[in-house]
């Protein structure tokens, strides 16, 4: 950590990914760290509820209970919203972008109760990035073949093929980048109010969390799952 | 007051993170400018207010790109300290 902010500091200010404890990968030192414990914090979380509502929609009824009717809302919103964006093609798709809209969701904000957000750290969002990438580039061989790719890739004349290889490039690592970048921004701000301040930060910073984890948050996982749909139907359907 | 090379280069990167967050100017002056005409298209056809909104926000969320671009760079400059040795 920085010296000159921790001697400012009342607290102690703490905004990295720490290691737990180190193994031996094939003569490299790889670490558990407080993010592989955030996420799996999260994933059981969400496992555990997703047990349950499938266990209740199994055997669901002509009226709903509370539970049913917040599982059904959810699943409903969730349908809308992709289709909304993908039309016909939404079918194959819900599925995917609703998973990682739940688990992009509850990781912005678990750091309301007290996590580190697992999407504050970079492996996490490149991972997303990259399964982002897969399935454009995967789509597009699909719904094009190697002839319209490759036609893409020159568009307007072949020697502007290695611009057009950068801006594919490019897709994964700015999306990943605008989601771990907004949630690290508000990580560090909530650490420096509270480490700086002190006992003045009592009761008001939950105006703060309120922005920077649950509406900062929301806002970056709407906008992941709707870039994603974005360019998965462009591969889709471009001609 | 003797200054070693390493404490040279922290103070640089200091002022470094301080200048590259100046790219918060851009993000801040475009989302002010799409919230701007959102407003004017919302009071021109209330009805379309949520889709308004929505396209709204997807767009400053990628305007927003540049800048935290910028929040990048200073937050390695301090905490990652990649010029040092």
């Amino acid at each position: 950590m920085n010296n000159a902010i921790l001697m400012s500091a009342g607290a102690d200010i703490d905004i990295m990914v720490h290691g737990l404890f180190s193994y031996e990968v094939f003569g490299q030192t790889c670490w558990i760290t407080t993010t592989h414990v955030c996420v799996l914090i999260v994933m059981i979380l969400l496992i555990g509820f997703f047990i349950a509502a499938n266990r209740k929609i199994k055997h669901a009824k002509e009226t709903p209970d509370a539970f049913q009717n917040v599982v059904e809302l959810i699943v409903e919103m969730l349908d809308k919203m992709v289709k909304g964006v993908m039309g016909v093609n939404s079918v194959k798709f819900a599925n995917y972008i609703s998973t990682i809209f739940i688990f992009i969701l509850m990781s912005n904000i678990s750091g309301i109760f007290g996590l580190r957000p697992p999407t504050a750290d970079y492996g996490v969002t490149f991972a997303l990035g990259v399964m982002t990438f897969c399935l454009i580039q995967f789509n597009k061989f699909k719904h094009q073949h190697v002839s319209g790719v490759l036609k893409g890739l020159c568009d307007p004349w072949p020697i502007w093929a290695p611009i057009n290889i950068i801006s594919e490039i490019a897709v994964p690592i700015s999306l990943s980048l605008r989601l771990f970048a907004n949630i690290l921004s508000g990580t560090i701000i909530m650490a420096l109010v509270y480490g700086l301040l002190g006992w003045i930060a009592t009761f008001w910073p939950s105006a703060l969390h309120v922005y920077f984890d649950l509406f900062s948050g929301a806002i970056q996982t709407y906008v992941f799952c709707m870039l994603t749909m974005t360019y998965i139907n462009q591969a889709i359907d471009s001609e | 007051m003797n200054i070693s090379g390493n404490d040279l280069i922290l103070a640089c990167s200091a002022i470094g993170a301080g200048l590259a967050v100046i790219a918060g100017i851009g993000p801040g002056v475009g989302q002010g400018i799409a919230a701007g005409y959102a407003a004017n298209a919302v009071g021109r056809n209330p009805g379309a207010k949520s889709d308004i909104t929505s396209t709204m926000l997807l767009g400053q969320a990628v305007a927003e790109t540049t800048g935290l671009y910028g929040l990048l760079v200073a937050i390695l400059l301090l905490f990652v300290k990649p010029l040092t040795w």
